[in-house]
């Protein structure tokens, strides 16, 4: 089954520990966090967990249609109050469990001080293809 | 099998095969058909005559799709199973195939899918792979792309500077899947060089090598970007360079000077110097000046900021942005670093972080981050 871990710039619960942001950190600290990023997606490698993972822009903007003949409506950049998605990984793994456990330990890289930062994760089950056995 | 030595018979084949009257399109699906039978199947039954089999085996999928065409169509197709001799071989079919790969009219990323695969000698999956798209998706954007130039003759003088460009994107991806894009893109421009003479590919091929020869350095633990300053220069790698100035040299001296030559000169600025602080800025600010003669790149100019202040200090720097398009990548970082150079260090942190915000690559994002980090540290009581 796979799931996506998303990973918010800002938006859902609030946080539980302040960490502000990471150019307010040393710069051991930032490779740290860095590093133990990329030692998770290797680990999820190795145990052939991982699908992928991307990181995205905090810039962009919103666009719809709005009629025939015109240009598309953008509203942008992203207001500072708004929930702002900041990458994902998918991960392929037996269960919801094994899915929210290694959401949990991804949520304990390290911030300052090498303390876990406790951020939020989404965690979200793929829609699949129906069975072919049915009955 | 060496699958380099393969790669290479690719374009001469496809040769072949548009001169004993196959259209390019159908050629070069033959022949990437024959290539990854070549690939399955020389490793455990190596040919005597590597070219001869795959136009062999090229011409039989060619006859093979022409007939099952021909009969899809319900009507009579008189398909020679011998070739007819047809012209002359060319010696610049390779060269013609340049010029049509990266035609004018292709949309830059089927340019260099297609260029990868009929002048490269890569499969449609090594190049899918390299790009980070589904193999289905880079199919499609090839047969897109020749369709897009079906019914362009293949025996006229094309656009050098396409073709220069195109070899420079492929460059700039640098490596992605199983295949080194970098060593790609010098083998190809390397041929090309060779093949038109011309001073801006050899300029273009000195300015890979030269960036090709910091390989190594520019990245530290953990894939950490490490700038041009605080690199290793003994892990820079000599041969490159030697040869990518003699390259340059040679260029230089038949007086057409172009916009890879003006940037391999600032290439070799920079690999001459054996310290960062050995830099010969001023002759680097005398290249970008020719350089944005040349172009009129605001790119460009930014990056003429950077060696300006070098040159006269951080306040010239930050005068040379003058007139610079703020909104242009990286121009919150350049502004952060003569900034931090002239002892403004809150608006150079603010800056860095400011210039992470709009990093384009996770590398940069991180480097900046990091910088802005330290500039705080630095400030912190």
């Amino acid at each position: 089954m796979k799931y996506l871990i998303l990973k918010h710039y800002r938006g859902g619960p609030a946080p539980v520990v302040d960490c502000g942001t990471m150019d307010t950190w040393t710069p051991e600290e930032v490779d740290a966090h860095v590093q133990f990023m990329r030692d998770f997606a290797a680990r999820l490698e190795e145990t052939g967990e991982y699908v992928e993972g991307q990181g995205l822009s905090p810039e962009g903007a919103f666009v719809r249609y709005d009629g025939e003949g015109r240009p598309p409506v953008t509203d942008g950049p992203f207001a500072e109050t708004k929930d702002l998605i900041a990458g994902w990984m998918v991960i392929d793994v037996d269960s919801w469990d094994r899915a929210v456990q290694l959401a949990g330990e991804l949520s304990a890289a390290p911030g300052p001080g090498g303390k876990p930062i406790h951020e939020w994760l989404e965690v979200r089950p793929f829609l699949t293809e129906p069975p072919t056995v049915t009955e | 099998m060496n699958e380099s030595l393969l790669r290479e018979l690719v374009p001469a084949v496809i040769g072949v095969l548009v001169r004993r009257g196959a259209d390019f399109a159908s050629a070069e699906d033959a022949v990437q058909e024959a290539l990854i039978r070549a690939l399955d199947t020389w490793p455990a039954d190596p040919p005597r005559d590597p070219k001869a089999w795959l136009v062999a085996a090229a011409w039989r999928r060619f006859l093979d799709a022409a007939r099952a065409e021909a009969s899809r169509r319900g009507r009579e197709l008189a398909v020679q199973a011998e070739p007819p001799p047809g012209p002359p071989p060319a010696t610049d079919d390779t060269l013609r195939l340049y010029f049509l790969c990266a035609h004018p009219t292709l949309p830059h990323s089927s340019a260099v899918a297609l260029t990868l695969r009929a002048v490269g000698g890569l499969t449609t999956r090594q190049i899918a792979a390299a790009h980070l798209v589904p193999e289905a998706t880079m199919a499609q954007r090839i047969s897109r792309a020749k369709r897009r130039i079906a019914g362009l003759p293949l025996d006229q003088p094309g656009d050098l500077g396409t073709v220069l460009r195109v070899l420079y994107l492929v460059f700039n991806e640098g490596y992605g899947g199983d295949v080194d894009l970098a060593a790609e893109a010098i083998r190809l421009t390397r041929q090309l060089a060779a093949l038109t003479g011309e001073p801006e590919a050899a300029g273009l091929l000195a300015l890979m090598l030269l960036h090709h020869a910091r390989r190594a350095s520019r990245t530290g633990p953990g894939g950490r970007l490490v700038p041009l300053a605080e690199q290793d220069r003994s892990r820079w790698d000599t041969r490159l360079i030697a040869e990518g100035v003699a390259i340059l040299q040679a260029a230089l001296a038949r007086d057409r000077l172009g916009e890879y030559q003006a940037q391999a000169a600032i290439a070799a600025l920079h690999a001459d110097a054996r310290s960062a602080a050995e830099t010969d800025w001023v002759q680097i600010v005398e290249w970008y000046d020719e350089l944005l003669r040349l172009t009129g790149s605001p790119v460009v100019r930014l990056n003429r900021a950077v060696a300006v202040g070098e040159a006269d200090g951080p306040r010239a720097g930050l005068a040379a942005l003058d007139g610079v398009d703020p909104g242009l990548p990286r121009y919150a970082a350049v502004t952060a670093y003569l900034h931090e150079r002239a002892g403004d260090l809150p608006l150079a942190a603010e800056l860095y972080a400011e210039a992470a915000r709009a990093a384009t690559s996770v590398a940069e994002r991180d480097h900046l981050t990091r910088q802005a980090a330290r500039v705080r540290q630095l400030l912190a009581p």
